[in-house]
């Protein structure tokens, strides 16, 4: 056991070293976590800010008697393929809406068809090389230029790739938020406090809560399973609606609310309960007037994170038919709908490469959301936070 | 007869008129007799709460009642006597409520149980949904089992559903060969992906776990946090559409490069795409678990001349271990139920093969198939989707109890409350 001095340090060095060097790889794992983030993110900005943009182009429309029977005589013969088919299939409508264009011949800006939209954006087409040649020229004279899409955000739904907007889906994810919030919020709120304040600890409590748990972690399209067979099937709720879809979602949110409930209400702290109860309040009355009151900025910031995980929902959507095709904003709770990621989900399969980009312009918006949900409730997280 | 939104509106008009007049009746009627100088237990407006509750409770409850009975057994009972049922009991409740203001009677006690009644069941909401889930599952796939032969489903290798659909419409002998349900290829290919994955988010997110628990400086912290949140933030839909537009075809770039055969839809890209959204599943929970491990063990190690990272890697991961591997089974448990991510980038084909290049399918792809078809949904492969989901239950499920298993014993151990 006689080691010299310097053995000694050579072994100590090598020690010190295996630290370092297990600092530098967990410090590698973050970073990689990390950078896996910027990647992808730049890989969707890349792919999606294009769509945010969408080619048109400036022809000369004759609004006369055979364009009202011949859309397609409306315009030059050399462009008329330039132009997009949704554009020229709505003429006779616009000419009948206004009577005054009859006999007039206009230089317009209109929508241009998806192959000179991906053209001008340096992507495969299936132009041909004399229309080729035709949309170099007009290029050239200013004639054709991609200007911002509000289509994407005012349309529903197309098989047209520059017609097809988010619009419909925005709304049926709104319609289907509401009916999960109006379900699982006050349900979820209950629960918790029933859970945290009333409940006697006996067996029938300890299984809602082991249940709650294990709901939490149940596969996600296993709701989906549930909501067809059961409220489709049984109950006759009407298929691919907000209706449906905002029941089985909020099933699914249910869990994540509870427990968020629970922490902010066991985040108060028991003095202010005895205290209350010291001057002759009841149970409920501590409740509802210091325990609900003081914890009520921590149920919403976790109601917020539910609603946004729920907002991201696609599988249990996809069982109960909420990947419908809705070219038209739905009105009505138990009309068919879409929300954002089923329609970027529909998207995603769509064979023509123009749809790829309005995939990724879909994804843009649909994080942009979800992020501004996540960072509102960082900030009330922070702004209410309370140290007791 | 009256259009049913009419007689559902005429019904909430009437009930909110009765509870309102229950309000103010009850609280005159105790402010009166208080003022006449009797002792109360409670205040007027408990009272007046209290005979609102008695007015229309039991209304309430007639009327959900025979709504249920109405719609579900489909029993033919006019609407308007049932409107006039449920409204002669809410003015019998009013006249109970009324009754009961009384100097000796808990009016708050009374209170106070009915809102317990409700509390509690809407506890029972999540039993409900658990015991939901069961039977929807439970019985679709018990006749699913009917048609099929349970062994045959367990171990066959073949999944070739197609045919039944003949089946379905009673012209079975037509079919050229007969559908075969054998789930072997499904379950192979859900663990080889979920394999992938845990290979790619178990090393990192523990390591990234270790650096923010034991070495990060607090603004590292701070600002990996969020990070990794919104890793775990991002809907998985997007990670499909990234993993089938974006990861696949580096793939399958890369293992040309190396002159092997890769499929657009290998198993290697859903897997890493699903590890990387695991990632902050695992780095969160081992970060919780390893700050829980108490300070003392850390000291006394490095007093006895330890250095850091063997501090860690004696101390206080083996501490440690029971936290990590709940959090690992939990991301396990996530991995087998995903479904978007293997939809979108992995195959439709079941294929029992070990080759992460080549394409597979999984039991959530299978059963999203087999319910978007547009097969009748009694036939055979419509029902498969609910056996399939049943073995997914019967997993997860178990999965979570061994992990939450393991967890309490780990906080039993350290007493620690922080998990």
């Amino acid at each position: 056991m006689s080691q010299s001095f310097d053995e000694i340090t050579a072994q100590l060095k090598h020690r010190h070293r295996r630290t370092a060097r297990l600092k530098w790889l967990s410090m590698g794992a973050l970073a990689l976590a990390a950078t896996f983030l910027v990647v992808f993110i730049s890989d969707m900005l890349v792919k999606g800010l294009p769509a945010f943009q969408q080619a048109q182009i400036q022809v000369e429309v004759t609004y006369s008697e055979q364009s009202q029977q011949m859309p397609p005589a409306a315009v030059n013969e050399d462009v008329r393929r330039l132009v997009s088919r949704g554009f020229l299939r709505t003429l006779p409508m616009s000419m009948r809406d206004n009577p005054d264009l009859m006999g007039t011949t206009r230089l317009e800006w209109v929508l241009a068809d998806s192959a000179v939209d991906q053209y001008l954006k340096g992507h495969h087409t299936r132009l041909k090389d004399d229309q080729r040649a035709v949309v170099d020229d007009l290029l050239a004279k200013g004639q054709v230029a991609l200007k911002f899409n509000t289509r994407f955000f005012t349309a529903g739904d197309s098989k047209m790739p520059e017609l097809a907007g988010i619009a419909s889906a925005a709304i049926g994810t709104i319609m289907t938020m509401i009916v999960t919030m109006l379900v699982c919020f006050p349900i979820g709120v209950m629960t918790a406090l029933y859970l945290e304040e009333f409940a006697p600890d006996n067996w029938l409590t300890q299984v809602i809560e082991i249940n709650i748990n294990n709901l939490a972690a149940v596969p996600s399209i296993l709701f989906g399973l549930l909501g067809l067979a059961i409220y489709i099937n049984f109950f006759g709720v009407p298929r691919s609606t907000p209706l449906v879809g905002g029941l089985t979602l909020a099933l699914m949110t249910l869990p994540v609310i509870i427990i968020a409930t629970r922490t902010a209400l066991r985040s108060v702290p028991d003095t202010i309960r005895q205290a209350a109860f010291g001057v002759g309040c009841s149970r409920w009355q501590v409740v509802r007037d210091h325990v609900l009151p003081l914890s009520f900025p921590g149920i919403l910031t976790g109601s917020i994170i539910g609603l946004a995980q729920a907002m991201g929902e696609t599988a249990p959507l996809i069982i109960i038919g909420m990947v419908a095709f809705i070219p038209d904003v739905s009105a009505s709770f138990s009309d068919a709908a879409t929300v954002m990621p089923a329609q970027i989900f529909t998207w995603a399969g769509e064979p023509d490469r123009a749809f790829t980009e309005k995939t990724a312009g879909g994804i843009l918006v649909l994080l942009a959301v979800l992020i501004s949900l996540n960072a509102t409730a960082v900030w009330m997280r922070k702004k209410f936070e309370r140290r007791w | 007869m009256m259009p049913i939104n009419q007689v559902y509106l005429l019904f909430c008009a009437a009930l909110i008129a009765l509870g309102v007049a229950a309000f103010f009746l009850a609280r005159a009627r105790a402010s009166q007799l208080r003022t006449h100088g009797a002792a109360m237990v409670a205040q007027p407006d408990q009272y007046a709460w209290f005979s609102v509750v008695t007015t229309a409770g039991p209304a309430l409850l007639v009327a959900a009642l025979s709504a249920f009975v109405l719609l579900l057994l489909g029993a033919d009972i006019p609407t308007l006597y049932l409107l006039g049922a449920s409204l002669a009991v809410a003015v019998v409740g009013l006249l109970i409520g009324l009754s009961q203001v009384r100097p000796d009677f808990h009016a708050r006690q009374a209170i106070e149980r009915v809102i317990r009644g409700i509390l509690a069941a809407a506890a029972m909401v999540s039993i409900v949904t658990t015991l939901g889930i069961l039977i929807s599952i439970v019985f679709e796939a018990l006749r699913f089992f009917q048609m099929q032969s349970f062994w045959e489903f367990i171990t066959g290798t073949t999944w070739a559903p197609g045919n039944s659909f003949l089946a379905a419409a009673g012209r079975a002998d037509e079919g050229a060969s007969a559908a075969q349900f054998g789930s072997v290829p499904l379950f192979a290919g859900t663990f080889i992906i979920t394999l992938i994955a845990m290979l790619v988010a178990i090393p990192i997110g523990l390591m990234a776990a270790i650096y923010m628990a034991e070495f990060a400086p607090a603004q590292v912290r701070t600002l990996a946090k969020p990070v990794l949140e919104v890793l775990a933030g991002i809907p998985t839909v997007v990670y499909g559409f990234f993993a089938a537009i974006t990861v696949a075809p580096i793939i399958v770039d890369a293992a040309g490069f190396f002159g092997l055969d890769a499929s657009f839809n290998n198993a290697l890209a859903p897997g890493i795409v699903m590890g990387i959204m695991i990632i902050p599943f695992i780095s969160s929970l081992s970060d919780d678990v390893i700050n829980a491990v108490p300070d003392s063990m850390r000291e006394g190690s490095l007093a006895l001349g330890m250095t850091k990272a063997e501090t860690i890697i004696s101390v206080v991961l083996p501490v440690a271990i029971p936290g990590i591997i709940s959090a690992s089974l939990l991301a396990v448990s996530r991995a087998l139920g995903e479904t978007m991510i293997v939809v979108m980038a992995a195959g439709m084909r079941p294929n029992l093969t070990a080759n992460p290049l080549e394409d597979m399918t999984t039991v959530t792809v299978r059963i999203v198939a087999a319910l978007t078809g547009d097969q009748e949904f009694e036939s055979a492969e419509t029902l498969s989707a609910f056996a399939l989901g049943l073995v997914l239950f019967v997993v997860t499920l178990a999965l979570n109890m061994v992990s939450v298993i393991m967890i309490r014993r780990f906080r039993e151990k350290y007493r620690s409350n922080d998990l």
